[in-house]
């Protein structure tokens, strides 16, 4: 589904990403971890295409399609979901006069009649159960004084009206307590099926205890350092990233 | 003063002066004479060479006479969905046969009685242009609403502009609120076709006790309209007076708002929006005078501005030593959406007293790329994303407005103006 071959990214001069390799197929969830500083946003934010990053080298196939060439808007159409880090606060939009522009414009995209107002509901009244999300809150503006659960479980329940096919969660897990985890994790994992895949950008292991990855890959330096399967998220979580550090800087010098 | 003062400009106005109110007309002219037209340099009118604009665009220094307006013109003019009285004025001749009436309202023209003590609420020593417009308005409306009757549909003053080459209209109104009315007006100028003009208004209103009035006031003219518009109210105790002023278009526009609190717990809201493209030129001053305790102002102006636009808002508020417990907030927010458009904003405090509650803000910034891009990343185009942000930034000000109908012909204008639909 995904094929990222050499990706290098840099910001303002700054290279960030240094080579990134990655296949994804559908069915998969890929968890990407690594000490801060070491590009797992980047990389996400690269694939959702925001403008301030310069792609240097490399490429990303998705389905079929270079998704490097595509606007923000067509990637979200053909399929990617980003789950923002930091969901932005947009004062006098509600969320559900957004996220009905937004469907109908995939929509669009993808040949489908727009939804009338009556569907829209009853597909928004199906999801928002999907999070334990309250009506009231997405009639207000979008993410304005919500809670930082609110924001990520709103985030989920965006990607639960979408139906990417692939869906990138950025640190969807910081700052939530176990309550919020649970429900957000569990939002996820009831939208995984075969046809689509999942990557997880996480710092912490704690995530995957519930949303349980086919692979995990240490980012470290803009590369993927190591991969391997959940058991060696666990190691992360006891041993630290200094270890991983240690390799690849003493390899590196060699 | 400017050379113009000497020239036709004000000549062949005062010369086809009617011959009403003619001591009125003569106060006009000798204050238009000691003040001449706003100097180059002069503060008020600093950003907004007005009379250099006036110099150098007018052809035909005379009034422009009315024009045959028909019931067709009218029906499109109006709103969809509208419903309420209907006034029709023809480059500022009222047009009985066009309107539509209400009990409890009463409307006439002004020559009909010569009573009406126009110039009592817009002083001519204050501002020149209202000193023009007092001793050259052609004829214009008085209405007066009966004590205690609230009128709950809106009454819309249509306004239609026609000129040959740059002509001048007058439009001059005179509104008269009995104690505990309620009424609700929406001022609409219409250009009928590209030809330029300049217009020169002055509404007058006086508020019993009381009472609750809203003036909306929506600029869309044509681009090569030179307007200079002088709203001035009296607000007496235990009332509340709201003006919301939307433009859209013009050449160089300037908004004067006038709001004098004379009474204990009265109410001044002043709200607008400028959306503006190409070389438009919009300034609003506006001007609240607290002059007793115990009353409250509340302002908000938000500016959009493209391409090579300029905007200038000037917010003045008056607090006298007399007038304590006052609250006055005030802010303007602006948006720049070309590295061309300038804004000039500027806060203008003069607080006597010591026991009051002032604010006021102004901000001046792009629009959010973070905002756009969270957009862009659910699936929603480049334009539609930015519309979407814009109208909601100036959401805030539109849902002042709470006739249906206008709000949605201005959301409709602002959205074919953004090329988004949404």
């Amino acid at each position: 589904m995904l094929s990222i071959k050499n990706l290098h990214a840099s910001i303002e001069g700054t290279p960030i990403l240094r080579g990134i390799n990655l296949e994804v197929k559908a069915g998969e969830v890929h968890a990407i971890m690594g000490p801060n500083g070491s590009g797992k946003s980047t990389l996400a934010s690269v694939l959702a295409g925001r403008e301030e990053y310069e792609v240097t080298e490399g490429e990303v196939i998705f389905q079929g399609k270079e998704l490097l060439e595509l606007s923000p808007e067509d990637r979200a159409r053909e399929g990617v979901f980003l789950a923002f880090q930091y969901p932005i606060e947009i004062p006098g939009v509600s969320t559900t006069n957004f996220l009905r522009t937004a469907l109908n414009q995939v929509r669009e995209y993808r040949g489908l009649e727009p939804l009338d107002a009556v569907k829209f509901l009853s597909l928004m009244k199906e999801k928002m159960a999907l999070v334990e999300i309250d009506q009231k809150l997405l009639s207000r503006s979008l993410n304005e004084g919500f809670s930082g659960g609110e924001k990520k479980r709103n985030e989920i329940f965006q990607m639960a009206m979408l139906e990417p096919v692939l869906s990138i969660l950025d640190e969807t897990d910081s700052g939530l307590d176990i309550d919020a985890l649970r429900i957000v994790s569990n939002g996820v994992n009831k939208l995984k099926s075969e046809k689509t895949a999942t990557i997880v950008v996480t710092h912490y292991q704690r995530l995957l205890d519930y949303i349980v990855p086919d692979f995990v890959h240490v980012l470290y330096k803009g590369r993927i350092v190591k991969s391997g399967t959940k058991e060696l998220a666990l190691e992360l979580e006891e041993k630290g990233y200094d270890w991983i550090k240690e390799e690849v800087d003493s390899t590196a010098t060699v | 003063m400017s050379t113009l003062t000497q020239q036709e400009f004000v000549l062949g106005l005062f010369e086809a002066a009617p011959a009403t109110y003619s001591s009125l007309r003569q106060l006009g002219k000798e204050s238009f004479y000691a003040q001449g037209l706003p100097a180059l340099k002069a503060e008020e009118y600093k950003f907004t060479p007005i009379s250099k604009k006036l110099e150098t665009s007018l052809i035909h220094f005379s009034p422009a006479k009315p024009v045959k307006i028909s019931a067709e013109q009218v029906k499109s003019a109006v709103f969809a969905g509208f419903e309420g009285v209907v006034l029709v004025f023809s480059n500022g001749q009222y047009l009985p046969e066009h309107s539509t009436s209400v009990d409890g309202i009463s409307v006439r023209l002004l020559s009909e009685n010569e009573s009406t003590p126009l110039g009592s609420i817009a002083k001519a020593d204050k501002d020149s242009f209202v000193a023009l417009n007092q001793a050259t308005f052609s004829d214009g409306l008085h209405i007066s609403l009966e004590k205690n009757k609230e009128v709950d549909s809106p009454i819309l003053l249509l306004q239609f502009h026609q000129a040959q080459g740059g002509q001048v209209i007058s439009p001059r109104i005179w509104i008269e609120a009995g104690d505990f009315s309620k009424a609700t007006f929406i001022d609409y100028h219409i250009s009928l076709d590209d030809a330029p003009y300049f217009v020169n208004k002055v509404v007058e209103i006086k508020g019993g006790i009381n009472t609750e009035l809203t003036y909306h006031s929506l600029q869309q003219e044509h681009n090569q309209v030179i307007e200079v518009s002088n709203l001035v109210t009296d607000i007496q105790k235990d009332s509340q007076f709201t003006s919301t002023q939307i433009t859209l278009s013009g050449d160089m526009v300037r908004n004067n708002l006038t709001l004098n609190l004379l009474g204990s717990n009265s109410v001044g809201n002043m709200y607008g929006i400028y959306l503006l493209n190409g070389k438009t030129h919009v300034d609003n001053h506006t001007n609240v005078d607290h002059t007793i305790p115990h009353a409250e102002s509340n302002e908000l102006y938000k500016g959009i501005l493209a391409d090579q636009s300029r905007g200038v808002f000037n917010g003045k508020i008056f607090v006298r030593q007399i007038a304590q417990k006052t609250n006055a907030f005030q802010q303007n927010n602006n948006i720049l959406l070309s590295e061309d458009a300038i804004i000039n904003t500027k806060p203008q405090l003069e607080i006597w007293a010591d026991d009051v509650k002032c604010s006021h803000g102004c901000t001046v910034g792009q629009l959010d790329e973070e905002a756009q891009f969270y957009l862009q990343a659910r699936g929603i185009d480049k334009t539609t994303a930015k519309g979407l942000l814009l109208y909601a930034f100036a959401g805030e000000v539109l849902d002042k407005i709470e006739v249906d109908s206008l709000r949605n012909h201005i959301v409709a204008q602002i959205q074919e103006r953004l090329g988004s639909k949404f």
